[in-house]
């Protein structure tokens, strides 16, 4: 009797413990291949940007033979003719991306807070008008755009850059701003409001500092969106003064024996400063992100 | 004349009380209207001169017949137009199956999975320009590129030119735009995630679930939403990113494998013919359209319910 209950008492903790050795292993497994997918073509970069010629491909190598940081060091100094102008080009993209965020963390929550807040039409009536911005994929919308820049007088302009960049990241803002909107209670506008406060109190002291994650979960969206653009601002721009970092990455593309470990040096570089950000906001950046889950 | 001023008295409190209540709410008027409208007033601004003019002069460049005839009577672009179906279909599709299905992974309560999932995040932060170009410069190099030294390393096989064969060269692209953007809906599906009550999962644990059917019968109806607006929405995106393909394969070989903005690009640039390119363009309207509607459609259900 006491044998024939023995075993299957002890059975079930042992299916237990092998199930869960089995689901550890799996998901170390998937650890591993998530990882490697991840990282293979940002390894690519360094092991690129660390041969001292940039032309280790032609050698069956998997580890930096010769790992030097002289890629690094000429753009700092500026002493390679190709590179010359990266510091330049660096001001450019940083001025670009700085009011591309700005202006669409601004023009965002303006507008969120008179439909969201306000109730000036329905909310819904609002996202279809900003959908509106999708319907021509932008990458053909930059043909008539370059000729209405023309028509304007702001080609070759940053500012003709920054108004195509806030005008494409500001319908996604609106969308994450105002499903963020709707966690906090109206009824704080409502108290406010018995309390005397006029509309841009309600703006700047009561909206702006709760949706605090929100807004940084958006401007990190728009400088990430400013960034990642390339052609609007190879079409819009053209002189040498204006050249920003995504143009002159470009540059490398076609040439064969362009000097690649400078350019992944600078790639390096000119990842930096939005995973900078990302990772300083991230906690911001994961709620704001939830909420704009686009819950529905 | 003695009545006015104890009438105006009278009224004064009950004025002031009309835009307190719920009426200001439903009905804006006075300097509640006017701000509301300042406030709309910079987007309004940016929409009608960037977005109405453009699509205005656009469609009215793509608006002659004759340059539709002549789209379709280039191999390029039927090749082109082939392209860009596969390249949605599968790009979309499969990074959002595989977004969904890794949220659950990151759900995970372990330290080095919360440490995994920062690095995991990494492909969306890097700038596309010098992500694609290192896809570019891996994949270009043949026979040595990095994905063919580790196929060498691990398994001892001779990796192929990757640029070398129409569909290869698309399957390249789309690896990389799904390693680029996987991670953004991964993000937002572990938000969808997290926002289903615990008390759920555990009521269906209690019921004897197993995993699949926790997934199917909790997970899956509760995402559900989430997940039909996120695929629209990255469908519409996918659409207009050309970065994927002008950087990593650059359309190699002979326009094989490009996707039509980008040969929109070449029919600009190369071929100094912008209202063909604008054709090209509009050409995909018939499919864009659709989602658009589709996708206001489910916004404002979800407003509905929400």
């Amino acid at each position: 009797m006491i044998r024939a209950l023995f075993p299957a008492r002890l059975r079930r903790p042992v299916r237990y413990r092998l199930r869960r050795i089995l689901t550890e292993a799996t998901s170390a497994l998937l650890g591993a291949v998530i990882l490697a997918w991840s990282l293979v073509p940002v390894y690519n970069m360094f092991l690129v940007a660390l041969d001292p010629t940039g032309h280790n491909e032609f050698t069956w190598e998997i580890w930096p033979s010769d790992p030097t940081l002289a890629a690094f060091v000429a753009l700092w100094t500026g002493e390679v003719e190709d590179v010359r102008d990266i510091w330049l080009q660096f001001g450019n993209s940083i001025y670009i991306g700085f009011f591309v965020m700005m202006l669409t963390v601004l023009a965002g929550s303006l507008a969120s807070f008179a439909i969201g807040r306000m109730r000036l039409v329905k909310e819904w009536k609002l996202t279809s008008i900003t959908l509106l911005t999708y319907v021509i994929p932008s990458s053909t919308l930059i043909i008539p755009f370059h000729r209405v820049m023309h028509i304007y007088g702001l080609l070759d302009n940053p500012w003709a850059v920054i108004a195509a960049e806030v005008t494409f990241a500001t319908p996604y803002a609106i969308l994450v701003l105002l499903y963020y909107a709707k966690l906090i209670p109206i009824e704080l506008d409502d108290a406010a409001r018995i309390d005397g406060a006029s509309v841009i109190q309600l703006y700047l002291r009561i909206y702006l500092p709760l949706m605090a994650p929100a807004l940084a979960a958006v401007g990190t969206y728009a400088l990430l969106f400013a960034w990642n653009d390339y052609f609007y601002q190879y079409m819009l721009l053209s002189s040498e003064k204006n050249t920003t970092v995504a143009m002159g990455l470009e540059q490398f593309f076609d040439d064969d024996d362009a000097p690649w470990n400078y350019m992944m040096a600078i790639a390096i570089l000119y990842s930096l400063p939005p995973i900078a950000i990302f990772y300083a906001l991230r906690r911001y950046m994961a709620s704001g992100l939830i909420a704009g889950g686009i819950k529905g | 004349m003695n009545g006015t001023p104890a009438v105006l008295v009278a009224r004064g409190p009950i004025a002031r009380r009309q835009p307190e209540a719920p009426v200001w709410r439903s009905h804006l008027h006075g300097s509640d209207l006017s701000w509301s409208i300042i406030f709309v007033s910079p987007y309004a601004a940016l929409f009608a001169a960037f977005i109405i003019y453009p699509i205005g002069y656009g469609l009215w460049m793509g608006s002659h017949p004759p340059l539709y005839g002549e789209l379709l009577s280039d191999p390029r672009y039927i090749r082109a137009a082939i392209n860009t179906v596969i390249f949605i279909g599968l790009a979309v599709n499969v990074q959002m199956i595989l977004a969904l299905l890794l949220s659950g992974f990151f759900m995970r309560r372990r330290r080095w999975i919360k440490a995994l999932l920062a690095i995991y995040i990494l492909p969306w932060t890097l700038p596309a320009v010098p992500a694609y170009l290192s896809f570019h410069w891996m994949l270009v190099a043949y026979p040595q590129g990095l994905p063919n030294n580790l196929l060498m390393a691990l398994f001892g096989i001779e990796g192929p030119f990757w640029f070398n064969h129409n569909w290869l060269a698309v399957a390249c692209n789309i690896t990389a735009n799904i390693w680029k953007w996987m991670p953004l809906w991964t993000l937002i599906f572990l938000g969808g995630r997290m926002a289903i009550p615990q008390d759920l999962y555990d009521a269906a644990d209690i019921d004897g679930a197993s995993l699949y059917q926790r997934f199917a019968y909790v997970t899956v109806p509760l995402l559900a939403n989430l997940y039909l607006i996120s695929t629209l929405i990255s469908t519409i995106w996918t659409f207009s990113d050309y970065a994927p393909v002008l950087f990593v394969s650059g359309g190699t070989p002979d326009f094989g494998s490009d996707v039509v903005s980008t040969l929109g690009f070449h029919y600009w640039l190369d071929y100094a013919n912008p209202p063909l390119a604008v054709a090209a363009g509009l050409s995909v309207l018939p499919l864009l359209i659709p989602i658009v509607i589709l996708l206001m459609y489910r916004l404002k259900k979800a407003e509905v319910q929400l």
